[in-house]
């Protein structure tokens, strides 16, 4: 298929491959911060084709994974409790809440919608005037410009029966966060290419400076991957860090600057907490005060306890690469896609469910 | 939201004139309303020696080895690009059947209807049974008709059971697939599951993709015709796609599976949007598309012939069966890397981003 079958071509793949393998000469780990990364490695069968120097970590950058639980549990509250109409993106509708998930919800009579539009919420609420319409607003910076163009339509709509749900997480802080971590031992990343399409590159020169790593800004089809890893290990092995763009085709160096006003016009950065992380400092979106009428948590009141992370699940040391899924206890035991302790077990970019999938494990 | 009308086939049957114009509780209470409904041209429409018996079951006469099918058809939208629920439920038992290596004969057919559906709509419906029977050469010879409370239903869910001779060539089980077996897939992939996806509200999104929803029946017999018991298994890849069907049949027979994922004939459009909704196009929904195990001694020419047919231009060798891995089956990406095909916890769901 035109634009895709080239980033796919078997040739080209082994190139890349033999080209990795005459560069490395040491053991390095490179985080792939997205889970769109990581979903290709897994997909295209990568880590497996790659030298045993090169050791691929799964980072933070699953936006149903890091979206904490009492966020989750709110979405299910005002779905059932407050007889809203709840849209979301589909793949958070597996990821457990304290009691349930969203699907268990909609099982249950919430009426919970899949849209792949925030755009799509805001017309619902116009065809529904009677009725409150929230849009769980989750993801990276990728999916922000969206959702904040849904609360601008809708403002100028006039509608008064739609807000969203925010919870807005940001790439850079999180890199930071892992490069903080004296467990954590990241030689270089890939940044995620569709965050930067939309925020440019200029965030990551701070990064490289003050911990000394490679970034390259990578894409996600497998060619591009490849290629990613072999600039980050080209810089390693020649002992530079530097900030680096694999995916020109479609990142420019400044961002999408349309983009990122209408962010800026809608939200503001705040202190976010991580599931299975924690809190970390100005790492996230939220609704700014002119908007307030829009924003979910201030419209309805939701008093539910926030419920704790069940203990047996290591999500956090995971998302930061200090362990792998496998190391967890209760990967494939307590733990499956069917009945996941954490989120990472729920996605196909979380990685506990990409392992547990890629290793061929069985459930009965 | 009023639901888009897709045409398929330039065939239609006049509707009679009626005195009501949507289906109400009373179409389905036994009553003048029931018989009024059956007799504004349901049983015209599908008129034959049986069913104009109008008896309390269908006096049917077969003998030899049959193949029995039964199966229940929710879906919405009812009408999607490429077809509608009543095809969908007179091939999707025509198919079940010729699975077997069996032609199918005779169909039941029940609705359960919610109230309010548009007669126009149930005539549709109707109509497009009406050429999926004569397409398949099957005869609906017994039925239903109940009627739900708004809300109680979606619009319309049908069931139909089929019944059919098993071909004297045929020796169809998965007792029957070897090591050396080589896996025919009969056409393009993901077609029905992106038709019905590109309609869905909130995922909508412009397309000419159309549902591959067809009968099999003829080109499956013309098969064993010719093949006979060198074809091992006949099995179609509806819900949850070819993935979980080859997963299926690999963990029944402790078989292990290899499949290359660049001979895979998908549609470019279909590919196109599984891509845009981040969905695996090897989990997605089939309808008209089948697979073969057959010996490895006649996969070239079982594949020639195939090709020759409407329903296997696009059918490839995707795969075989091998002795390494029992109950695993292994996909070569098309970059060359393997991975492991397993089944998914439930729905596929678009992803974020």
């Amino acid at each position: 298929m035109k634009y895709m079958s080239e980033y796919r071509d078997p040739e080209l793949a082994k190139q890349y491959l033999e080209e990795i393998k005459n560069t490395v000469t040491q053991n390095w780990k490179v985080m792939e911060v997205c889970g769109g990364q990581t979903h290709s490695l897994v997909k295209n069968g990568i880590i497996d084709m790659l030298p045993k120097e090169v050791e691929m970590i799964h980072g933070p950058g699953c936006p149903v994974c890091v979206t904490p639980l009492h966020l989750i549990d709110k979405a299910i509250y005002l779905a059932l409790e407050k007889n809203v109409i709840l849209c979301s993106f589909g793949d958070m509708l597996r990821v457990p809440g304290a009691d349930k998930s969203l699907l268990e919800a909609k099982a249950e009579g919430g009426d919970i919608r899949i849209l792949y539009s925030p755009l799509e919420a805001v017309k619902i609420a116009e065809d529904n005037p009677d009725r409150e319409i929230v849009f769980f607003a989750v993801g990276f910076e990728t999916t922000a410009p969206a959702n904040a163009l849904s609360v601008i339509h809708a403002h100028r709509k006039g509608l008064k029966n739609y807000s969203i749900l925010a919870s807005h997480v940001l790439v850079p802080p999180a890199i930071e966060n892992v490069m903080e971590d004296p467990d954590s031992h990241i030689d270089g990343f890939l940044a995620a290419g569709h965050v930067c399409t939309i925020m440019g590159n200029f965030e990551y020169y701070p990064l490289v400076e003050k911990y000394k790593v490679p970034i390259v800004v990578t894409g996600f089809e497998p060619l591009d991957v490849l290629q990613g890893i072999l600039m980050v290990v080209r810089q390693l092995e020649s002992n530079k860090a530097e900030v680096e763009n694999q995916y020109a085709r479609i990142v420019r160096e400044e961002g999408n600057i349309e983009a990122q006003k209408i962010i800026y016009d809608v939200f503001e950065i705040t202190d976010r907490l991580w599931r299975g992380m924690e809190v970390i400092p100005m790492s996230g979106y939220k609704v700014k005060e002119k908007y307030a009428d829009f924003d979910a948590t201030i419209k309805f009141d939701v008093n539910i306890p926030e419920a704790e992370e069940n203990q047996d699940c290591i999500a956090g040391e995971i998302m930061k690469g200090i362990k792998k899924p496998f190391q967890c206890p209760e990967f494939g035991k307590k733990c499956k896609p069917t009945n996941p302790l954490g989120a990472p077990m729920v996605s196909t970019e979380g990685a506990c469910a990409a392992y547990f999938h890629y290793s061929g494990l069985v459930e009965h | 939201m009023s639901e888009k009308k897709f045409v398929k086939m330039n065939v239609s049957c006049p509707m009679p004139k009626l005195d009501f114009d949507v289906i109400t509780l009373g179409h389905g209470s036994g009553g003048v309303l029931t018989n009024k409904l059956l007799d504004s041209g349901v049983f015209d429409l599908l008129s034959n020696d049986i069913l104009d018996e109008r008896s309390d079951g269908a006096h049917i006469e077969m003998t030899g080895k049959l193949a029995f099918s039964t199966d229940s058809f929710i879906i919405s939208p009812i009408f999607f690009p490429g077809g509608n629920i009543g095809e969908l439920a007179v091939n999707g038992t025509v198919n079940d059947i010729a699975m077997c290596g069996a032609s199918p004969k005779y169909l039941s057919l029940s609705f359960i209807i919610e109230e309010g559906l548009k007669m126009t709509e149930f005539w549709e419906i109707l109509t497009a049974i009406k050429f999926a029977c004569e397409k398949a050469g099957v005869q609906v010879v017994t039925g239903d008709t109940k009627v739900v409370e708004k809300g109680k239903g979606d619009k319309i869910f049908i069931n139909t059971t089929g019944i059919g001779h098993i071909h004297p060539k045929a020796n169809i089980s998965e007792r029957n697939i070897k090591t050396g077996d080589k896996i025919i897939l009969s056409g393009n992939i993901a077609s029905h599951g992106m038709a019905i996806m590109s309609v869905r509200e909130g995922l909508e999104f412009e397309s000419e993709i159309l549902s591959d929803s067809t009968n099999l029946n003829h080109t499956t017999i013309s098969l064993i015709e010719k093949f006979g018991n060198d074809i091992h298994l006949f099995t179609d890849p509806t819900r949850g796609g070819v993935a979980t069907v080859l997963k299926e049949i690999a963990n029944a027979t402790k078989i292990g599976i290899e499949l290359k994922q660049r001979n895979f004939p998908i549609d470019n459009q279909v590919e196109g949007a599984c891509e845009l909704l981040g969905l695996d196009p090897l989990y997605v929904a089939n309808e008209g598309l089948f697979l073969s195990f057959v010996d490895g001694s006649i996969a070239d020419e079982f594949l020639a012939h195939l090709n020759a047919d409407e329903n296997g231009k696009n059918a490839t060798i995707i795969g075989e069966v091998v002795a390494e891995h029992p109950k695993q089956v292994i996909l070569e990406s098309s970059i060359g890397g393997k991975r492991v095909i397993s089944m998914l916890p439930g729905e596929q769901l678009p992803r974020i981003c």
